[in-house]
């Protein structure tokens, strides 16, 4: 291992190749962001299928067992994972979570540490019901009449339900709630599944314009928009439009819209405040993001515009989670070299001069007592001399399988931290298995916070 | 282009050539992450062989396609984009739902100012955006025409259109757009050309595939697709595992790997020339970390073949696409077509 800190894991591994990272990694510290009583949002943002959510609820629990009162918003979690966390009835409002430890750490001298973290965190969660939200803004913000024109409006469903930004909207608009609450000093966002990860910043402005846009003002009342100066061209088109648009759209639907245009009318100048709102927050110093990715081109190339875009927005980044990352304990042994001994392995021999002995594969004279293998197969077909053979060819392979996944993974890395030097990564070693209770929770926690991953668990 | 998507072929209504028939119009769905626009692709691929042409589809304007294609961002415009072994072509489409929509107000209305007025003012943006079920249509519609076009000769441009659709959890509601669209609008145009869309995609001119991992999640969001897709009587075609790891040790390895005594791998490491076996040799150094990645892969392989399990119950065509050592480019797209057309899929 070097001793530069900020060296990557497995930087060793890759020295008999001479492959090294060109730049050193920043490490991304994961315990004083989340000890940080000034940090009171994490937004999980990154491309589908990296393990946002997985990857916000273990932030959460480990803030939590670290004696923070932590609420996390999860957009869309795995049923098993909802489950464990008690979650997985859809009813908008946060829960508390059970079975979260208070978890003060122990320093390895064997001294517990105590830099003036508190005890009893709480890790509260839900799971964002983007109608229900939705609904929830219409009835506080109109009158019962009113409510009800809009909930049953066609076009309302349809928006409430579909609209490519309405999630990312809600989960705007569910932060905002739940800052303004006041019960949690840390709120942790995952953020939705959207097509693109940039989605989550442009989805709730688009929706905002639109709320708050000129086609708006056209179909609540043309005449107004006519008199605009700049408009001329547009009031002459304005009835053959309206014309077009219902027989595009069909009268009905027009009627629909119009309607339900009028309706939210008075609830438009709230959606825009909000949403500004929301954004501004977003761009506060208690504010940190996290841009989560898996060791693969496409999710750090969605990783790679992220981070551009939250610089363009001023909002404040403060590290790479890199999932999924794979390491070797035996990275000295590289995948040509594996390759190449397996098929030595391969090679039928009859006799093989080692050590002064002769070892024999024939089925009919193996069994001998002297031989180590001897245990492992009972019926002797194959020759378990053989058979050890066989599988030390395997593993070989295996490990060879796995030196090529490596260095593609660090391959692909150094092209995002080439590009972007000045982004802390925080690199969380791959688990075998999916994560479905708060024990995988914890162990991604560790996982997460370990500056320098020890790779792979060889003890379970 | 006709005012909206005819019905399928006779012969395939009538289901006679039921199992040699290969669907038209193929959407390829799948969890975020699992590699349906690289399905899709190879999908392209191997329907493009022997001199077939085909359009591969994109519809939720990543640009997914041109990435793996490696080529510029493709505009709205059918473009070239491959030749398949045995002189096919692949052409590629990123559908616009704006422009689809301007397209399509330009052909039936011939709204030439008017359509630039809309925009300017927002409707298409409007129309686009904020009514789900319409921006859905335009961009099945616009599949549609597609499977639909012919040549003046009387062919069909394309052979074969492969959609990179949205994923599992919405391709159901972007498939069926009519229920979408019929809450909005019950008459007029968009209402017609939602039922006509709606025709073709519920015949057996379409068959909807579903992508998945080896993986809990995505195995369960198939199941949980495919049920929605049958609830909503749309056809189901094959699921795709894709990115199957090759199998280095079975299950009797496995087993072995478990009970076998360290010094008889480090003397097979040794004999293979690694080293020493002895304590401390380099061989014996080798044993525990690569019994330990061992250990790994057993648990890797139980999940997956429990999850095998759970896609063989589903009842439908499996393939699997092996994962590619050297990571995804242009050549492992065609290893994979390849791979498809052995398999049958083609």
């Amino acid at each position: 291992m070097t001793s530069d800190p900020a060296a990557a894991p497995h930087e060793s591994a890759h020295a008999p190749d001479g492959h090294r990272a060109i730049n050193s990694i920043r490490p991304l510290a994961i315990d004083p962001l989340l000890d940080d009583p000034a940090t009171r949002i994490v937004v999980c943002c990154g491309a589908g299928g990296v393990g946002k959510t997985t990857t916000a609820a273990a932030l959460g629990l480990r803030a939590a067992e670290r004696g923070r009162k932590v609420v996390v918003l999860t957009i869309d979690p795995a049923r098993r994972l909802a489950q464990s966390m008690g979650i997985d009835s859809l009813d908008n409002t946060p829960r508390r979570v059970k079975g979260v430890e208070d978890r003060r750490e122990v320093s390895p001298d064997g001294s517990a540490e105590d830099d003036g973290r508190r005890a009893g965190g709480e890790l509260h969660a839900m799971m964002l019901d983007m109608k229900r939200t939705f609904d929830e803004i219409v009835e506080a913000h109109a009158d019962p009449d009113r409510a009800s024109a809009i909930l049953s409006n066609p076009f309302y469903q349809s928006l409430s339900a579909g609209f490519a930004g309405t999630q990312e909207y809600m989960a705007m608009e569910k932060l905002g709630q739940l800052r303004s609450r006041d019960e949690w000093d840390l709120i942790i966002v995952d953020t939705p599944p959207s097509r693109s990860a940039l989605d989550f910043l442009d989805a709730p402005k688009r929706l905002g314009s639109f709320l708050d846009g000129k086609l708006i003002r056209v179909l609540l009342a043309p005449a107004k928009v006519g008199g605009r100066a700049g408009m001329k061209f547009l009031n002459v088109g304005m009835s053959m439009m309206t014309g077009a648009l219902g027989k595009l759209l069909g009268g009905q639907l027009l009627k629909d819209v119009q309607t339900f245009v009028a309706a939210m009318d008075s609830m438009f100048g709230g959606f825009r405040t909000r949403a500004d709102a929301t954004y501004k927050l977003l761009q506060a110093p208690g504010t940190a993001f996290l841009v989560v990715a898996a060791p693969e081109r496409d999710a750090l190339r969605e990783a790679a515009y992220f981070v551009e875009r939250l610089a363009a927005e001023d909002m404040p980044l403060a590290g790479l989670v890199l999932n999924r990352v794979h390491g070797s304990g035996a990275a000295q042994l590289s995948a040509e070299r594996a390759l190449a001994a397996a098929e030595n392995l391969d090679e039928p021999r009859i006799v093989d001069q080692m050590d002064g002995k002769a070892v024999r594969n024939s089925p009919d004279t193996s069994g001998s007592s002297e031989s180590p293998a001897s245990t492992g197969a009972q019926d002797g077909s194959p020759a378990p001399d053989r058979a050890v053979e066989t599988l030390t060819a395997g593993l070989l392979r295996l490990h060879a399988e796995r030196m090529r996944l490596l260095s593609r993974e660090r391959r692909t890395r150094d092209r995002f931290t080439a590009l972007h030097p000045e982004v802390a990564v925080a690199e969380v070693a791959a688990l075998p298995g999916d994560v479905h209770d708060l024990a995988g929770l914890r162990d991604i926690g560790d996982r997460l916070a370990t500056v320098r991953p020890e790779l792979p668990t060889t003890d379970d | 282009m006709g005012r909206s998507c005819p019905q399928p072929p006779a012969y395939a209504a009538r289901g006679l050539v039921r199992l040699e028939y290969v669907s038209r119009l193929q959407v390829v769905s799948g969890k975020g992450g699992t590699g349906k626009t690289t399905v899709a692709a190879a999908l392209a691929l191997a329907l493009a062989t022997e001199g077939k042409r085909t359009l591969l589809v994109e519809v939720e304007g990543r640009q997914g396609i041109a990435q793996l294609f490696e080529t510029e961002a493709l505009p709205y415009e059918e473009r070239k984009i491959a030749v398949a072994p045995g002189g096919g072509e692949v052409y590629a489409l990123a559908i616009d739902p704006e422009l689809a929509l301007l397209d399509y107000l330009q052909m039936f209305y011939k709204l030439g100012g008017a359509g630039r007025a809309l925009k300017k003012l927002g409707a298409i943006d409007f129309a686009t955006t904020i009514a789900p079920g319409l921006r859905d249509v335009l961009l099945t519609g616009k599949a549609c025409e597609a499977v639909r076009r012919k040549e003046k000769s009387g062919r069909y441009t394309y052979d074969y259109v492969v959609m990179d659709a949205p994923p599992t959890g919405r391709i159901t509601r972007f498939l069926n757009v009519n229920d979408e669209v019929a809450g909005l609008a019950k008459i007029g145009p968009i209402h017609n050309q939602a039922q006509a869309v709606m025709r073709v995609l519920k015949s057996p001119e379409t068959a909807v595939h579903l992508v998945t991992l080896l993986e809990e999640m995505p195995v369960q969001e198939t199941a949980d697709g495919i049920a929605e897709l049958r609830a909503a009587k749309l056809p189901v075609g094959r699921i795709i595992v894709n990115m199957v790891r090759p199998e280095l040790l079975d299950f009797d390895e496995l087993e072995l790997a478990r009970a076998v005594p360290r010094t008889a791998v480090a003397k097979s490491l040794s004999t293979a020339g690694l080293g020493g076996a002895r304590r401390g040799g380099n061989a014996e150094r080798l044993v525990e970390p690569l019994l330990a990645q061992a250990e790994e892969y057993a648990e890797r392989y139980t999940l997956e073949h429990e999850q095998r399990g759970v896609l063989g119950e589903l009842g439908l065509p499996l393939h699997e696409l092996p994962l590619l050592a050297e990571g995804m480019d242009l050549a492992g797209l065609y290893e994979l077509a390849t791979e498809l057309r052995q398999q049958g899929i083609s």
